[in-house]
């Protein structure tokens, strides 16, 4: 069944590639935009560079989670995953992990491009690259929760981003942390923990609490 | 255990809520008068002077009061919405509705009276420190689900998915807090905690304890007051309400 | 025993009760055909049958189901043959490509099985979810609407679908607003609640 679970999702995706590559354009233009309007060169625009990347890392993810179930919803299939799915929970959650390889993922893959475009070290793009890894799935379990609740609104992006980046903070303090700290030179093996634990956590929270809220939205059908 | 069960159950019904806490919110209302009256006095009139911020640091007896309920109306929230989940309990939503923006309302004075605080103290209206940082991410959580319930339309559904969000909130203020003290450590740790002995005078944290209390008396006696409130709309159409207007014996 | 059983089930809506309280006992082979004025409260009643809605007071039990909403069901970027295929891996069912073809042949779909079904109209979508019900196996098919966008073609399979379904033990429980051409059918009205207003 997961098996089959997967196969769909990913065709889906690639059938639909503008959702696997308009998040990506947005997040380089928002680096492009950064690079552009920040003072500083070099040395300066390095302090800045791990907020940054966190920041469009955080909008990108939010960007992405308000289609995650929005046409499920609009065609009917929703309603079809909670009558007829033996765990609509297993559907729900792969559709998550999904989402996740489409967005966070890819944003670890292209890390190390990232880093450089904003001043990073060759030598610390791998501290880029883990801090990704294991920040953005929690950013990805969380916001599920806010998507499915606002699933129901036509225009519900502005509520999810009042929903979920409040619960984004730990993952950007210590996201942004670790890269810091690796630039400066200090230690930050606790920040890696740290987001590690954290996405642990709302991988256990998350896609339950999202299975419930989907099942509230549906009432609203 | 009968006895609480008994209770329990009890709450399932609005009218038999309605009835029995309108003692608890003279009583409450009473004991956050006494204590925040003596707090005050206390607090302002004869409380020393600290060292270093001078008489400043009276607003203390405001601002750490209000930012610490603020906080509890916020798990009391996440505790009403695990009520809700669990046993379906519509008092519940009714208390999640009450708390919200009484939470706001206390956790925006926080804000304001650190800064005023801050001002004198830091020379600074505004500090990016790790307690004005979790006021302020609490203040969005609110807003968060407040924005929530105001675009669902059906009162039910509304109820089920704020009581989701404040049970996921709630989970998440231990390490938001956490992540945010590890990152600034600059700012004065918390007044006082329960387990550990105070590094204030007596004189200073016995008012700001007083003050505390009658803060939390306060809320009871707010959330309460609107949460019969709430039930008096929402049970209108019943017998019991309609008795209670027209033969004029309103409680 | 019936397959689908209410007991006094009323739903409400923002706190009003949409309907007069209904019981009925459906048995195997039973067709209910629900009726009743636009904002009665059909739709609410199937989802809630269907388990898609919570707002209700009373109790009912209800056999293993299928259920039809307005909407199609299927994902516009999968074709009708991979729809179908995750329709049963999800419910956890072995269905294999052989079945799912002749369900199609059987909806008049077969020459379109492998459009993605954003390109199929309307009634087209309708008749690949017809398929689905045959393969899902379950015993009662809650159908919502069941008449939209269809041609009298479509119209005739639907009801010797659901004959042939009632025939085999199922049941079907359906809302409708132009009655369906079925002989045995009962019918279940709702009566709106106007004073709550």
């Amino acid at each position: 069944m997961i098996g089959s679970l997967f196969r769909r999702e990913l065709t889906v995706l690639l059938r639909n590639r503008a959702n696997l590559v308009n998040p990506l354009a947005f997040m380089f233009l928002g680096i492009l935009l950064f690079a552009v309007a920040s003072p500083a060169q070099g040395e300066g625009r390095v302090l800045y560079a791990p907020a940054i990347l966190w920041l469009i890392v955080l909008l990108t993810n939010l960007l992405s989670l308000d289609g995650l179930f929005r046409r499920d919803y609009d065609n009917g299939v929703l309603e079809q995953i909670y009558t007829s799915a033996d765990v609509p929970f297993m559907v729900v959650l792969v559709r998550i992990i999904v989402q996740w390889m489409s967005t966070g993922l890819v944003m670890v893959l292209l890390a190390p491009v990232l880093g450089l475009l904003l001043g990073i070290d060759g030598g610390d793009l791998l501290i880029v690259v883990m801090a990704l890894l294991l920040g953005t799935p929690a950013l990805s379990f969380l916001g599920a929760v806010g998507a499915s609740l606002t699933v129901g609104f036509s225009r519900g992006g502005v509520l999810l981003g009042l929903l979920v980046l409040p619960l984004y903070l730990p993952v950007l303090i210590f996201g942004a942390s670790a890269i810091q700290e690796q630039i400066s030179g200090a230690g930050n093996t606790a920040q890696l923990y740290w987001l590690g634990v954290i996405s642990m956590l709302s991988l256990t929270i998350g896609p339950l609490a999202a299975t419930a809220g989907l099942k509230i939205s549906l009432q609203m059908q | 255990m009968g006895a609480l069960k008994e209770f329990w159950h009890k709450l399932g019904s609005p009218r038999w809520f309605f009835q029995i806490s309108s003692g608890w919110v003279t009583g409450f209302g009473w004991a956050a008068g006494l204590l925040i009256a003596t707090g005050v006095v206390w607090g302002l009139g004869f409380a020393p002077e600290d060292y270093q911020q001078g008489n400043s640091v009276r607003i203390m007896y405001v601002h750490v009061p209000a930012a610490m309920v603020s906080q509890s109306v916020y798990m009391g929230m996440g505790v009403a919405g695990l009520v809700l989940f669990v046993w379906k309990m519509k008092l519940a939503d009714v208390a999640i509705a009450a708390c919200l923006p009484f939470g706001m309302v206390l956790t925006a004075l926080a804000l304001f009276s650190g800064g005023v605080w801050g001002k004198p103290t830091w020379g600074t209206w505004w500090d990016w420190d790790a307690r004005t940082v979790s006021t302020l991410v609490l203040l969005f959580l609110f807003i968060g689900i407040y924005a929530l319930r105001e675009a669902i339309e059906d009162e039910e559904i509304r109820g089920r998915a704020s009581a989701l969000v404040a049970m996921v909130g709630t989970i998440n203020i231990p390490i938001i807090k956490y992540s945010v003290e590890w990152w600034n450590t600059l700012h004065q740790s918390a007044s006082f905690t329960l387990t550990e002995k105070p590094a204030m005078p007596p004189e200073m944290y016995l008012p700001l304890l007083v003050m505390v209390l009658g803060m939390y008396c306060f809320a009871g006696h707010n959330i309460l007051s609107r949460m019969r409130l709430e039930v008096l709309r929402r049970e209108r159409r019943t017998q019991w309400v309609r008795t209670m207007f027209t033969e004029d014996n309103a409680v | 025993m019936s397959l689908v059983e209410l007991h006094e089930i009323s739903c409400r809506r923002d706190n009003i009760t949409l309907f007069d309280p209904v019981s009925i006992a459906v048995p195997a082979g039973g067709k209910v055909e629900m009726s009743g004025p636009n904002g009665a409260g059909k739709t609410t009643l199937l989802r809630t049958l269907a388990g898609l809605f919570q707002q209700y007071e009373g109790t009912f039990s209800c056999s293993t189901h299928l259920f039809q909403g307005h909407r199609p069901g299927l994902d516009e970027l999968l074709d009708a043959v991979e729809n179908l295929q995750w329709h049963a891996s999800i419910a956890g069912q072995t269905v294999n490509e052989n079945e799912i073809l002749e369900a199609l042949e059987r909806v008049g779909m077969i020459s379109r099985a492998l459009v993605p079904v954003a390109r199929l109209s309307q009634g087209q979508q309708r008749r690949v979810a017809m398929a689905r019900w045959q393969l899902s196996g379950a015993r009662v098919w809650l159908l919502d609407e069941p008449l939209t966008a269809l041609d009298t073609d479509a119209q005739e399979l639907l009801v010797s679908m659901i004959q042939e379904h009632c025939a085999g033990g199922g049941a079907a429980v359906y809302a409708t607003h132009t009655p369906v051409k079925l002989d045995d059918k009962v019918e279940l009205r709702l009566s709106p609640r106007g004073d709550q207003a």
